[in-house]
């Protein structure tokens, strides 16, 4: 059981989503936005957190479900991951979201809330941030849409009352070539060790990591040593440890060293899939 | 909009029952089905979404209890182990196949299962399997027999 009580919203539509929240902020409230609810229940029920209120956006339209056109995959911020690896729609985004937490879970889990939650892996910024994805805001200053690596650095930032409605994913992207390689220490499903996502687009391999470092990320510096085909894939994944954006964490799952060697490895067998694939 | 800011009274379809129960909005399904409605099939046992014990399908698809608002699953169809009455193919396939020990775990293996059933109505590739029955756990190491029952299941 959670041990307290808090406030429940269920609105239809946007403009009363960002109402509600304003008017509980202003009333010194503290409002979370709610979808799949699997991060706010944990949390709430060890006493990590504590909300005034939840904001439950999965009847918000156009936060639900995922079309295209001639320019983009639209994908709802309250669309689960189970939707979204059985749609096909974006193999590479189907694969990380396969391959977050378990399949029971991956039925609730939402792309907003991988995106936004506390839990710092956020695999499924991997893909947004390989495909030059954009996305769509909703706040008390109404809607905006821009690069999601705008808003995204290594966390998502986002004006106060303000909630991911949509991501659009170039369709470019949708038949590009792509990798996706996830160790963890022990169990297929866990947190990763790292995880490594790829997409080639015009014989450019573009790389992002998740669990390598503090926060995920994407890096065109890794890019330029990765592509450089004069190296050996060996000496190449040797140069790319040396530009991390930051230290190697270190965890329960695994020493700093432990990842880069882990890394190195996975870097050495993607160049190989890559080039002789 | 819908808004529920205390105890107030929600109307839940579960197993094609409709049932009126009074919850707080931080209430969690698994424990309204539990004690306020007495339908224990759905285990306690992690309550972190992580064992499975507590599954159920709502909308045809499996959930984790333990991990959902009672007001949430409002508009919503919940099947519970008690819904199967005890005659479904994946009941019959687990006792044909002994695919239990202590059976806590049981009762979301069946969900799973039957919402594998639900979703994949011919036997799916082996892979798929593997992953919905991921989902949970059994610490009696019933594992091999539960693959033998999901086998069993869609011979019958």
């Amino acid at each position: 059981m959670i041990p307290f009580n808090f406030a429940y919203y269920r609105p239809d539509s946007l403009k009363a989503a960002e109402k509600v929240f304003s008017e509980l902020q202003a009333k010194g409230q503290k409002a979370l936005y709610y979808a799949g609810g699997s991060e706010i229940i944990t949390m709430s029920r060890s006493g990590s957190i504590q909300p005034d209120a939840v904001i439950d956006i999965k009847e918000i339209p156009e936060c639900k479900g995922l079309s295209i056109d001639k320019a983009f995959l639209h994908i709802g911020s309250a669309c689960t991951l189970n939707q979204i690896s059985q749609s096909k729609a974006f193999p590479l985004l189907g694969l990380v979201c396969g391959r977050i937490a378990d399949h029971t879970n991956q039925c609730r889990i939402t792309l907003g809330g991988n995106i936004c939650g506390t839990i710092h892996y956020r695999e499924t910024t991997l893909p947004l941030l390989l495909s030059d994805s954009n996305v769509t805001l909703f706040g008390p200053e109404g809607e905006r849409m821009l690069p999601f690596d705008r808003v995204f650095d290594g966390r998502i930032n986002l004006a106060p009352g303000e909630l991911l409605v949509k991501v659009h994913i170039p369709v470019w992207a949708l038949k590009a070539r792509h990798f996706h390689i996830k160790h963890t220490a022990q169990e297929k499903i866990d947190y990763p060790l790292i995880s490594v996502a790829a997409l080639v687009k015009e014989d450019f391999l573009r790389i992002a990591f998740s669990g390598v470092c503090a926060y995920p990320f994407r890096s065109q510096q890794i890019e330029l040593v990765l592509n450089n085909k004069t190296l050996s894939p060996a000496q190449r994944a040797d140069m790319a440890l040396t530009l991390l954006p930051c230290e190697a964490i270190g965890n329960y799952a695994g020493s700093a060293e432990y990842r880069s060697f882990v890394l190195k490895s996975t870097l050495e067998q993607l160049l190989e899939e890559w080039e002789n694939g | 909009m819908v808004k529920y800011e205390d105890r107030a009274v929600i109307t839940l379809n579960i197993n094609g029952d409709v049932h009126k129960v009074a919850v707080h909005p931080s209430d969690l399904l698994l424990d309204v089905l539990r004690e306020q409605l007495g339908l224990t099939a759905a285990k306690p046992g992690c309550k972190n979404g992580d064992c499975g014990a507590c599954t159920i399908i709502i909308d045809g698809l499996p959930a984790k209890s333990c991990l959902v608002l009672a007001v949430e699953a409002e508009n919503h169809t919940i099947l519970t182990v008690e819904g199967l009455k005890g005659q479904s193919p994946v009941q019959k396939a687990f006792v044909d196949a002994n695919a239990f020990q202590c059976g806590y775990c049981t009762s979301g293996f069946l969900m799973v299962c039957e919402a594998l059933r639900t979703q994949y109505p011919d036997l799916p590739e082996e892979y798929i399997i593997e992953e919905w029955l991921q989902s949970n756990l059994c610490r009696c190491t019933s594992y091999k027999e539960i693959r033998n029952a999901v086998r069993l299941m869609y011979e019958q």
